[in-house]
């Protein structure tokens, strides 16, 4: 009896410490961040940091200015979603209510896959095809642009907006379908009027872990949008994005240059606090 | 009173398993018929089969012959959500849609066309009187169907189909989730209706069948033993199969 006890704490305890270890990482990643991150801020004055339009860290007299990075970030999400969520969307609401069972398994599958390939890759084949192909097609000096940015994040996305959105419209009970159907409603009037909106929170969980990857995608991007802290005024402009300003210029950085990169951390990191407290409230909303 | 369903040696089956049998009826207009028999004998399979929703199920395979208002209702000119729109339904389990009682009731209407504001206040003012609902939900149609109580919400449902004005009502079972009260009130309700709609109810509850139906039909194993008068159903069936079923010595 008392042994039993015993044991029962001892686990307790482990797996208290396990959970514990997890929320130790988020906390000291977020003061580490914080700490290193607010100096650089200080120096260089809040509002010259985050709405300065030029970046030149290297220059004699150096600027560091990320708002071209800031809206690189938001730009290129902004053009993924606009892209990848109807197209997702679409494709899910397919999958789920449409499809017969074998083009289901098939086509999930192959969604699975697409999930599973590394971003390295998606940013070779975004260099080797999509690049010269915008060059070619729009008649531009470089290919290597805001919209490749855009595009290769549009497909990253697809598989988590895909899948969670399957899960979700999977999940409508039948009897709303079944209800709506009995009323004379073709199906694709009840799919469209009943199980989407029975879904919709799903589905906008959905929409926001979209934004979560793209906003937080660094190597493809890095491969495909030209790299040069341009402001992205057309989509056809070389430009870099918050994730890759911090890794393309880590190694070699020193002084207030290092520790305005860790600033640009900072801001990227609060970007997906925010990101996750959206997803959060949807996820909850879900469940109620 | 003429006959708005007729059906000749229909048969069903699920894939390999027939579960309906040469199947042969005709159930007056404005009247209500009663299906009962046991668990598992094709009642809502049949039901089912008078609006097409088995299309819905990949092995379902029928043969014979539906005629509703004369009209093959499987002939090649037949539009399915027309005919559904004529041969309404309500389901055993109370299933209003996660919506507000308001767009409950329009959204059948909604789904045919009408868009007119008054013209949509009207009419799902007139179909939650008519299920009997209005009084208790008329200051707040705006709330979530959801929040009701089951027998409301089963006259929610009722309202919804009656919204879009169909002839026929198939009710599965419609107050096997309810209390006594709300089930006096919807059997009330339906005696209500028959003036104006035709009504195919499938009931276990055998007193419900003799207080509410004109006619009663009754199942075993996917065979239709019995069809006739609920009075004479009830009191001198003609097959000693039925006779054992509604004195309780069976299934
Ligand atoms: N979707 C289905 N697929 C395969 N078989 C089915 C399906 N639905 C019903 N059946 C079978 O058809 C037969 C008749 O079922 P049905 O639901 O019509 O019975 P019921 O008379 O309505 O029973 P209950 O009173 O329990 O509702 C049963 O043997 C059942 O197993
Ligand atoms: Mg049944």
């Amino acid at each position: 009896m008392k042994k039993n006890q015993f044991i029962e704490k001892l686990i307790h305890g482990i797996f208290l410490l396990l959970g514990l270890i997890t929320v130790g990482c988020v906390l000291l990643i977020t003061v580490y961040l914080v700490i290193s991150g607010i100096p650089a801020i200080k120096e260089i004055g809040f509002v010259d940091f985050l709405f300065g339009k030029e970046w030149a860290s290297t220059a004699s007299e150096p600027k560091y200015g990320i708002l071209p990075f800031i809206l690189t970030s938001i730009y290129g999400t902004a053009g993924a979603i606009i892209i990848g969520v109807p197209v997702g969307f679409m494709t899910a609401v397919y999958l789920s209510k449409m499809a017969s069972p074998k083009v289901k398994s098939v086509m999930q599958a192959a969604v699975s896959l697409l999930a599973g390939i590394p971003s390295v890759v998606y940013g070779l084949v975004g260099m080797l095809v999509l690049v010269p192909g915008i060059r070619k097609v729009f008649n531009v000096p470089d290919g290597a642009s805001l919209l490749a940015a855009i595009i290769v994040l549009a497909i990253m996305i697809l598989p988590s907006i895909i899948k969670m959105s399957i899960t979700a419209l999977d999940a409508v009970p039948k009897e709303y379908e079944d209800a709506s159907l009995a009323l004379g409603a073709t199906p694709i009037e009840t799919y469209f009027k009943v199980s989407v909106p029975a879904a919709k929170s799903g589905i906008a969980a959905a929409v926001v872990l979209g934004v979560g990857r793209a906003i937080g995608e660094a190597m493809a991007v890095m491969m495909v949008a030209g790299n040069v802290p341009n402001m992205p005024d057309s989509l056809f402009q070389s430009v870099r994005f918050l994730t890759t300003a911090v890794s393309s210029e880590m190694s070699y950085s020193s002084g207030l240059q290092r520790q305005a990169l860790f600033s640009i951390a900072l801001v990227l990191f609060l970007f997906i606090m925010l990101i996750n407290v959206t997803l959060n409230f949807f996820l909850k909303r879900e469940k109620e | 009173m003429s006959n708005i369903i007729t059906v000749k040696d229909m048969n069903l089956w699920y894939g390999d398993h027939q579960a309906l049998h040469n199947i042969n009826i005709e159930i007056p207009e404005k009247s209500i018929t009663a299906f009962i028999g046991p668990s598992g004998c094709g009642k809502s399979t049949f039901l089912k089969t008078l609006n097409r929703m088995n299309d819905l199920i990949p092995s379902v395979k029928i043969t014979g012959d539906i005629r509703y208002n004369d009209a093959d209702i499987f002939g090649k000119d037949v539009d399915v959500n027309s005919l559904r729109k004529e041969i309404g339904m309500v389901f055993q389990k109370p299933n209003p849609f996660p919506m507000s009682i308001y767009d409950n009731v329009a959204y059948g209407p909604r789904t045919h066309g009408i868009t007119n504001k008054a013209q949509l206040d009207e009419i799902v003012e007139r179909a939650l009187r008519d299920a009997a609902i209005w009084d208790e939900v008329k200051d707040r149609l705006k709330k979530n169907a959801l929040g009701m109580s089951g027998g409301q919400q089963q006259r929610l449902c009722i309202a919804r189909a009656l919204a879009v004005q169909p002839k026929i009502l198939l009710m599965d079972e419609p107050t096997s989730a309810l209390d006594p009260i709300s089930t006096s009130r919807i059997e009330e309700l339906v005696m209500e209706l028959k003036n104006k709609y035709t009504i195919v109810m499938v009931t276990h509850n055998m007193q419900q069948a003799l207080r509410v139906s004109d006619n009663t039909a009754f199942f075993l194993l996917g065979e239709l033993v019995e069809f006739g008068k609920t009075d004479d159903i009830f009191s001198q069936p003609k097959d000693k199969r039925t006779e054992d079923y509604i004195t309780g010595r069976f299934g």
